[in-house]
């Protein structure tokens, strides 16, 4: 039993779980504590999780992950259209599919590694965006989007409801929006952050860190590192088409816009915000920014002023132009200058800063233990 | 057999701690969420009322995103009783008191939807579902339009859409929830083609390059449908991604295509960046056919023709609405906003201003926020003094029934703002078309769907 996990895995495991399952709680202050946010949180955390895999534990930065993550979407919207409303066999759906695609990206553009890697990476989801924008415009109704309808088959569905009323998305006839909605992605973020804690700890997460440190080495001593890149990969490329599947499954439309670059992009930064290789810094990472997206993004001039009202007529209004331009369609300038903050002085994303305090306190503990002990002796001597 | 054990016990532990920590935290929230007896979304207890305006701030479709701010910061003003009044003085019937509605303070939240469909919705659920909005409004994206207005049905708040112009958004995507003032590409192909034909006459080729998105194929169907009944004929039609900077690609090909009209089935920045590449391209100089070589832009408006500057001087194209009409609504629409912001609102904003007042209207003659109440309001609704003459919001699809405006590029504009002629209003009557053309189903407005 103790072989399973060791204690420190379990508490991470256990803490992260209290935080995540709290969070409608610890996040009202913030003013993200609404279900849609969280939702997003938990999906968002999944994809960078799994792109965590690959580019944290292997060393292979992909800059086409969206491209899964947008197969993902589309399968699992399709399974609502032709199979069932249901929510499982979507999934199970979408994760096939996009696994699919992965092998298929995966074996070609694995034949190279380090920048050559990331730019065929980055060219087939860029043609996958434009398949999707503008050439198989009859499976992704383009920019439009591809949306459910009443007049769908559900060949599943239609052998016991004759269902009526707008169709959305169910776990058995459970609806899925709103809390529920974040409660069941919620799981399947734990499930994954279990699943790449279990990843790092085996004893093939040590390959992977191994060819991370120096793929040459690992192949002098005779490894063929060429299945492990190519699990690894296919791993990760499953879990975006998990966190794709799951946006549609809480929100039901799909896209063109999620497999654009920027989207691929977004999930590196995220991952190198919150600490690369690490287990819980793309969550961190993957928060972070939906946070700025959804929330800096809605202030306008009117909540500024209000923000601001303690101050003089004057000064506000200079306070709140200057501000203004960081928040609202701005907040793209404070992600920047936040991320730039943090590769600067904290290389090693926020993990590494919320490290060092840890190792601060830690050290002021040990002191304090250590001088504990000496007067214990003291006293018995 | 003591680690085991050990093992065990703080496994129970923890166990026991969490289940502790999920019966007390979390668990009630998951029951309490549907048992706080909210009659409906967002039911107003205090003493405001939010509208939730999702704009596009940034992407193609900005400036006009821009404008309908503007335009909604304009109303919710004169909603509250502040101002002029604008048009709160000259619309007809109006229940509208100046005093919020329903006694209660009108404010707003706002969120940029990137002229991107799924920002759209995340952001309208944002509104929704953290900031308590008790109507959604504007967009300037059919693609916008018709995502968030799903979204709205499935949440029970009712959308009153911005800019949006495609045969969809009232036709095979409409929804019980969502209202639109706006006409539609199949109106403009009923206005524009007879105007087209005697200008040009009826052995036309023509060549479309088209919008990649919902609104763009629609219209192309419908300008191809109205012009070929005309006797022009079609040779080829080119789709083209949204918010493409560069349209060389696709221009290039209409010079040897032997067409000779090009329809620009674009709008906003798309519009300004292809008809700006047309004319360099030399296209209005060119013959074709033994025919002058003519470019057409089947909607746009005046903020685009600014954009497009001398290249839209004698292209035609519809409107919606145009600040120049001599009728008591415009003309009162046209002095508050211009004394608000110093220039005449654009199409966009008249649009947006409308649609905040005419959802205030229904919820003062319903008598209560609750949404099928107010979607019973507004359906069948007749009014007039809005600018558009007589109109009606058609019950059948929640489509506005007005007047529709052909436009011609101004050749010899006074000011800035003059950059666009009136051609011809076409009247009701002749814009009606049957709701049945374009199938879909309203869905129920009963039961109403509980958003958190």
């Amino acid at each position: 039993m103790s072989n399973f996990m060791s204690r420190k895995d379990l508490t991470l495991f256990l803490g992260f779980a209290a935080v995540v399952l709290l969070l409608p709680i610890l996040a009202t202050p913030f003013g993200a504590a609404y279900p849609d946010l969280l939702q997003r949180f938990m999906i968002f955390g999944i994809f960078a999780v799994g792109f965590n895999i690959l580019f944290g534990l292997t060393g292979y930065l992909s800059f086409g992950h969206a491209a899964f993550f947008g197969v993902g979407s589309y399968a699992a919207m399709w399974s609502f259209k032709l199979l069932s409303l249901n929510a499982i066999p979507a999934i199970l759906f979408a994760v096939v599919m996009s696994g699919l695609f992965a092998v298929a990206v995966g074996y070609v553009s694995l034949r190279r590694s380090g920048i050559y890697f990331s730019i065929l990476t980055l060219a087939f989801a860029q043609m996958s965006y434009n398949l999707a924008y503008s050439v198989l415009t009859p499976i992704t109704n383009g920019e439009t989007g591809l949306r459910m309808t009443l007049s769908d088959p559900r060949v599943i569905d239609g052998l016991f409801t004759s269902a009526s009323g707008a169709p959305v998305p169910s776990l058995f006839g459970m609806s899925l929006s709103g809390w529920n909605g974040f409660y069941f992605t919620a799981i399947f973020l734990l499930a994954t952050f279990f699943l790449s804690m279990r990843i790092s700890n085996s004893p093939f997460g040590m390959m992977l860190k191994g060819i991370k440190s120096n793929q040459n080495r690992m192949n002098y001593t005779g490894f063929n590192t060429r299945p492990y890149t190519l699990t690894a990969f296919i791993i990760s490329g499953m879990l975006a088409g998990l966190a794709g599947s799951l946006l549609v499954v809480t929100d039901p439309l799909a896209g063109a816009e999620r497999m654009q670059w920027t989207a691929s992009g977004e999930v590196v930064l995220m991952t190198i915000l919150g600490g690369v290789g690490t287990l819980v810094g793309p969550v961190i990472g993957a928060w972070l920014i939906k946070y700025f997206e959804n929330i800096f993004s809605s202030f306008n001039d009117n909540v500024l002023n209000n923000f601001y009202s303690f101050l003089p007529d004057g000064l506000r209004e200079v306070v709140v132009a200057v501000s203004g331009k960081f928040v609202g369609e701005g907040w793209h300038l404070s992600l920047g200058l936040l991320f730039v903050l943090i590769v600067v002085f904290l290389p090693g994303g926020i993990m590494e800063g919320v490290r060092r305090i840890g190792a601060r306190f830690g050290h002021m503990r040990k002191g304090s233990k250590s001088s504990a002990r000496v007067g214990a002796t003291a006293a018995v001597g | 057999m003591s680690t085991i054990k050990g093992g065990f016990t703080r496994r129970n532990v923890i166990k026991t701690g969490l289940t502790g920590i999920l019966a007390t935290g979390v668990a009630p929230l998951v029951f309490s969420r549907g048992a706080w007896a909210q009659d409906f979304c967002n039911n107003p207890t205090g003493s405001t009322v939010t509208f939730g305006l999702n704009l596009p701030l940034t992407g193609a479709y900005a400036e006009e995103g821009a404008d309908e701010q503007k335009a909604y910061e304009l109303a919710i003003k004169h909603l509250n009783g502040e101002g002029d009044g604008g048009l709160l003085n000259v619309l007809k019937p109006s229940a509208l008191k100046g005093n919020g509605i329903l006694g209660k303070k009108v404010q707003y939240v706002s969120s940029d939807s990137q002229t991107k469909s799924d920002v759209a919705r995340a952001g309208a659920t944002r509104m929704i579902e953290r900031d308590g909005a008790i109507m959604i409004t504007g967009g300037s994206s059919s693609g916008e339009a018709i995502a968030v207005q799903s979204l709205c049905q499935e949440l029970g708040v009712i959308f009153m859409a911005g800019l949006t112009h495609s045969n969809d958004t009232t036709g095979k995507d409409k929804r019980r929830y969502g209202f639109r003032h706006f006409f539609n590409a199949y109106q403009s192909g009923i206005a524009i083609a007879p105007v087209l034909g005697e200008e040009y006459g009826k052995e036309r080729r023509a060549y479309h390059l088209t919008a990649d998105y919902t609104w763009g194929w629609t219209q192309e169907e419908s300008i191809k449908a109205a012009t070929e009944a005309l006797g022009w004929q079609t040779v080829q039609t080119v789709r083209t991604p949204l918010g493409a900077a560069d349209f060389s690609q696709y221009l290039t090909p209409v010079l040897n295509s032997g067409a000779d009209v090009l329809i620009l089935n674009h709008y906003g920045n798309d519009m300004v960046n292809s008809l700006t590449q047309a004319v360099q391209f030399g296209m209005r100089d060119r013959q074709a056919n033994g025919k002058q070589f003519e470019v057409v832009v089947p909607l746009f408006s005046e903020l685009m023709a600014k954009g497009a500057g001398e290249n839209i001087k004698g292209i035609f194209g519809t409107s919606n609405w145009h600040w120049n009409l001599p009728d008591e609504g415009s003309k009162a629409f046209t002095k508050s906003f211009g004394a608000a912001y110093g220039s005449p609102p654009s199409q966009a904003a008249h649009t947006a201003y409308v649609q905040a007042l005419l959802y205030a209207d229904a919820c003062e003659r319903a008598g209560t926020f609750y949404p099928p109440e107010v979607i019973k309001a507004l359906e069948g609704f007749e009014f007039d003094g809005m600018g558009n003459g007589k109109t009606l919001y058609r019950a059948e699809d929640h489509q506005c029934m007005k007047s529709v405006l052909v436009v011609r590029g101004n050749e010899k504009p006074t000011s800035q703002f003059d950059v666009l002629n009136i051609v011809k209003e076409i009247d009701r009557e002749t814009a009606n078309y049957d709701p049945a053309i374009f199938g879909g189903e309203l869905g129920a407005a009963e039961p109403v769907p509980q958003c958190r």
